[in-house]
């Protein structure tokens, strides 16, 4: 008799479909895998250190780059506990436009999600539909921040300024002829508000053609039906959040249960998976991106009735404008304590979470007083996750694992930190 | 949200009466304090008893406080702070417990009553060598393999000791000692409480 022994394969940490830096090391009987043990951390960064030794506004840029699929909800969280610290009022402008800039992040994210998932189960065409329409997305953060990706628009007390009048217009260049320029640029004529309630008009269809796609597609189905099922109990017991505890049949959403910025005032749905396995995952994912785009549309509409301010005019917290400080010396000393100095935010210590794309994300901060955070620990949702990968692909096939990985949305930007 | 919170503060005293160190509301925001002894049994409780409710772990880290307020602090050194939601009351509570020991700190660890406490035990024990007692794979987790020192303590330079390089002349990744300087671009300011006060000139 062959001594028969469990083969261990070492999965990533440079494989395409482990989103990233994640090092899996499987312990294989045949092609089942029997234990996995991710090893994580290739990418730390040691933000939440860095951020003890910047000033509070300083670490904003920080927070873009932890989960760089969603780098407006980062900020939010991180803004929100500095706000409940400091008991600053966003106007209520601001806060629509948070609530906004949060649900396209959550296309976006969902987009590229959808397109890599798939892309990673062998749908190659789906990563080129997803990233036409992030295109778009992406278009709408440059316009309003200046960066494609790394916003940093948000700001403790509100945002940094109010939404622009003009979108970017392309250009004629070596690749682009005065035609196909003007046909690129016909909706971009307007405001940025009319070029996303252009998107948004159009998404549904882009939304029906992924449907067409994947959903009823065979072999999709047998990638992911039955899949990486949890239970209720057991999401719960691996502290599950977001798509991930939905997809297991438990009504969880922060943004209903727990309200923040404008989402009392707007009207969506939460959907809800029944089996708890990849697919129902994929299905809540996907109604959500729906949901998303009726929640940018009301926003839309409200923004475009109520001008306002969009942060704050308490000084010792937000510049004030560029007038004011040139014609007047209280607006002047505030400024430059402001851009020297920092913040001072009252000793104390507040946990705020938002509803991220992928669960809850949470900025827990300690504060003794100072210009800088004492300790800043955030909560990421794809660490949770990712530390289930061992339960969910036990008696799984390996091909299986990239299933799960796909399903659990991880990016290694927040698990690292 | 405060009506609440007022519950869950006296459920909380009824359950476990003077064992909390100290009960406290700010913004908006439920923390307990315990003690080492009674951490894992206060925390079964809290999952168990359904009028607490906790299902979830949503968060546990760790903290030193040796620097805090410049010198100010002069209780223990390291604590573990857990965040906990309840799904089905809608509520959050902060549990805090200091390790006795400042040297080697020791708490029990909860991965046995929550599964997810497993990798946040690993980072605390990771970043700033807290102990878990009980936990069943304390390793490194997000640190480099190899990796010597508690890089979260507030005693480790934010620079580092060592440095990775790829040298030539041996053909093989080498560790050093850091050749960069930190440098403090804006200085940490702690004001007296009366700063900015118009009053007080």
């Amino acid at each position: 008799m062959a001594d028969i022994r469990n083969f261990t394969l070492n999965f990533g940490p440079q494989h395409p479909a482990a989103h990233g830096v994640l090092r899996l090391v499987l312990e294989l009987d045949g092609e089942v895998v029997q234990r996995a043990d991710p090893h994580i951390g290739l990418l730390h960064r040691a933000t939440e250190k860095l951020a003890e030794t910047r000033t509070w506004v300083q670490s904003v840029p920080y927070m873009d780059r932890l989960d760089y699929m969603s780098m407006m909800c980062n900020e939010h969280a991180y803004c929100m506990a500095i706000e409940r610290l400091l008991d600053v009022e966003v106007p209520i402008r601001g806060k629509y436009v948070r609530t906004m800039f949060d649900e396209v992040t959550r296309v976006l994210n969902h987009l590229l999600w959808i397109g890599c998932h798939a892309l990673d189960v062998g749908a190659m065409t789906m990563a080129l539909y997803t990233f036409r329409e992030r295109e778009d997305l992406m278009d709408v953060y440059e316009a309003v921040s200046g960066a494609r990706m790394h916003a940093a628009y948000y700001r403790p007390g509100g945002v940094y300024r109010d939404l622009p009048d003009r979108m970017p217009q392309y250009q004629e260049s070596t690749w682009t002829n005065a035609k196909k320029a003007k046909e690129k640029n016909e909706n971009r004529s307007g405001t940025l508000l009319d070029f996303l309630e252009d998107f948004t008009n159009r998404f549904p269809t882009y939304h029906s053609e992924y449907h067409t796609l994947l959903t009823d597609n065979r072999i999709w189905k047998q990638r992911l039906v039955n899949v990486g099922v949890v239970t209720p109990e057991r999401a719960m017991q691996m502290g599950f959040t977001g798509a991930m505890l939905r997809g297991s049949g438990i009504a969880w959403d922060l943004r209903k249960k727990q309200p923040y910025a404008a989402y009392d005032k707007v009207d969506f749905d939460i959907p809800v998976g029944v089996n708890g396995d990849s697919y129902d995952r994929y299905l809540v994912r996907m109604e959500e991106m729906l949901q998303s785009n009726r929640i940018i549309k009301q926003c839309i509409e409200w923004l475009r009735n109520n001008p306002g301010p969009v942060i704050t005019d308490n000084h010792k917290v937000a510049p004030p404008s560029r007038e004011d400080m040139k014609s007047n010396m209280e607006e002047l000393i505030h400024h430059f304590k402001l851009f020297t100095e920092g913040i001072h935010v009252p000793a104390g210590e507040v946990y705020a979470a938002v509803e991220h794309p992928k669960g809850e994300f949470g900025i827990y901060v300690i504060s003794d007083g100072a210009n800088k955070p004492y300790r800043l620990k955030i909560r990421p949702p794809g660490y949770v996750h990712l530390a289930s990968m061992d339960e969910m692909s036990r008696g799984h096939m390996i091909a299986d694992v990239v299933t799960i990985i796909g399903s659990q949305d991880v990016v290694f930007g927040e698990i690292d930190r | 949200m405060s009506a609440k919170l007022e519950t869950l503060s006296q459920n909380l005293q009824t359950h476990f009466g003077d064992k909390l160190r100290s009960t406290k509301l700010a913004v908006g925001e439920l923390t307990i304090e315990v003690g080492p002894a009674d951490y894992l049994a206060i925390m079964t409780a809290l999952r168990d008893e359904p009028d607490l409710g906790f299902e979830e772990i949503i968060d546990l880290c760790g903290v030193d406080y040796s620097t805090y307020g410049d010198g100010a602090w002069s209780g223990r050194r390291f604590a573990v702070v857990s965040h906990l939601l309840s799904i089905a009351h809608n509520w959050r509570l902060r549990v805090r417990v200091f390790a006795d020991d400042d040297e080697f700190p020791r708490v029990d660890s909860v991965t046995r009553v929550w599964t997810s406490a497993n990798w946040f035990e690993r980072e605390a024990f990771d970043l700033y060598g807290i102990a878990f007692v009980g936990h069943e794979d304390l390793r490194r987790i997000l640190t480099d393999y190899g990796f010597i020192g508690h890089p979260f303590r507030k005693d480790f330079p934010i620079s580092g000791y060592v440095e990775m390089r790829y040298d030539p002349d041996q053909a093989r990744v080498i560790y050093q000692p850091v050749t960069i300087e930190p440098r403090e671009n804006t200085p940490r300011i702690l004001r007296e409480d009366t700063y900015g006060d118009p009053a007080h000139g």
